[in-house]
């Protein structure tokens, strides 16, 4: 049978994408920033998964407000990276895993939880910084990312976005689904966005450093208690924007502890301000068995 | 009964709800448009000819010329929506974050290494930290403008 073997969290600001793809990696401004992720480039290269879960969100680019799903699972077999505005980012395509996302897109149905199961779709930075974070650039003689990726999109964008609690329940949703899949594969489950920022109005550029910290603790230690933080404590502490963290929740309620298991083991835990307007968070749990 | 926003007493902040996403439909789907190379062309070529396809409102058309995106804000635009104009110009989305300050660039990105705006006094209206109205423009640039 699959099983979830680890989590994965971190913030997914488009300008790391940016200094990634116009190489200034090194420079002064960045440095700091990447080098919070050396650790977790080699841990994924020594825990390669089969499969990443990757809970991230789209930035109006695959869903304009014609359409606009709460929750939506890719089925397709692959993705593009997206035209933004600025081109698409020079990175691999990414893979999708359709027969592990149709069974999670119908065990979590059978589960009361209403996805939109969508076939076709471009993926933005908020899939693909993450992937380029954690796995760095792929080689020009294999240019792709190390494993299939399902893309499960959240609407953070039009209020009101689905709750702490809703998110964290969905996790452990989407964690029954994937131990009821057949084959025995290794399943990473990502959640990505926030830490605090505000891209808009007179308040942009709030941060919020304690904020972070004491939501960090909570969804390590204690994230029943991150599930219950409000839509306005989000955005009156962390930012408009910083209500991208609840994505978070859904990768916490997949682990094992909070179904019945062992407490995860703490890999990594890394902070930083700013990139560009952005709290930089992230931290790797590993489940115990 | 009235819908619950318990966030309209949050300081310097549109949240874009249901209602701003109705107002801002036509402005938002623009923005959208400038997803594809040909049209951010055809946009640069004749901004006002471009925008007059759209059912936008003249108010929203005035708001993406002046390139003033809190007024795009108001008129129900989206932030992320609202960035493909900013790519369109060639701009970070620091630079378009900052824009909406009243500071210069260099203000807003040393305000940002400096360890970004402080929550303190920016909770709530009526308050006195740097995001309140009575504190506008925050920087320079604004000041110039004024």
């Amino acid at each position: 049978m699959a099983k979830i073997t680890a989590s994965v969290f971190t913030s997914h600001v488009p300008a790391i994408g940016a200094a990634l793809d116009l190489g200034k990696t090194h420079e002064a401004y960045w440095q700091p920033l990447f080098a919070g992720y050396d650790y977790g480039k080699q841990w994924m290269k020594d825990n390669k998964p089969d499969v990443i879960f990757l809970v991230y969100n789209d930035h109006a680019t695959a869903f304009s407000l014609d359409i606009i799903p709460t929750f939506a699972i890719g089925t397709a077999e692959q993705f593009q990276p997206a035209d933004e505005g600025w081109g698409p980012r020079p990175v691999p395509v990414v893979k999708g895993h359709p027969d592990l996302a149709s069974h999670i897109a119908q065990s979590v149905i059978q589960q009361d939880f209403d996805l939109t199961i969508v076939n076709k779709m471009d993926v933005d930075h908020g899939l693909t910084v993450p992937l380029s974070l954690m796995c760095g650039q792929p080689p020009a003689d294999n240019f792709e990312w190390p494993c299939p990726v399902i893309p499960f999109a959240v609407n953070v964008v039009q209020y009101p976005v689905p709750s702490g609690q809703r998110c964290f329940n969905l996790g452990k949703a989407i964690r029954k689904a994937i131990e009821t899949y057949d084959e025995d594969i290794n399943v990473h489950i990502w959640g990505t966005g926030g830490m605090s920022h505000q891209l808009q109005g007179a308040r942009a550029g709030l941060i919020n450093k304690e904020f972070d910290r004491v939501f960090m603790e909570k969804l390590i230690n204690d994230p029943q208690a991150a599930a219950d933080i409000s839509h306005i404590d989000y955005v009156r502490e962390a930012g408009s924007e910083g209500i991208e963290l609840v994505m978070w929740l859904i990768a916490r309620g997949a682990m094992n502890d909070v179904n019945g298991g062992k407490a995860p083991l703490l890999k990594q835990r890394f902070y930083h301000v700013p990139a560009s307007n952005t709290a930089v968070g992230h931290a790797i749990l590993e489940n115990q068995f | 009964m009235a819908l619950d926003k318990p966030y309209l007493d949050v300081p310097g902040t549109i949240i874009f709800d249901a209602e701003q996403s109705r107002k801002g439909y036509w402005i938002n789907q623009f923005c959208m448009s400038l997803m594809k190379a040909e049209n951010r062309e055809r946009f640069k070529a004749n901004e006002r000819a471009y925008l007059d396809e759209w059912a936008m409102s003249e108010e929203q058309k005035q708001a993406v010329m002046a390139r003033d995106l809190n007024w795009c804000m108001r008129t129900g635009g989206n932030i992320y929506f609202l960035a493909k104009i900013g790519a369109t110009d060639g701009k970070s989305f620091q630079q378009m974050a900052g824009s909406m300050t009243g500071m210069t660039e260099e203000e807003y990105r040393n305000m940002m290494i400096g360890g970004g705006r402080s929550v303190e006094g920016n909770r709530y209206v009526g308050e006195n930290g740097s995001a309140q109205a009575q504190n506008q423009p925050q920087g320079s640039a604004g000041k110039k403008a004024n």
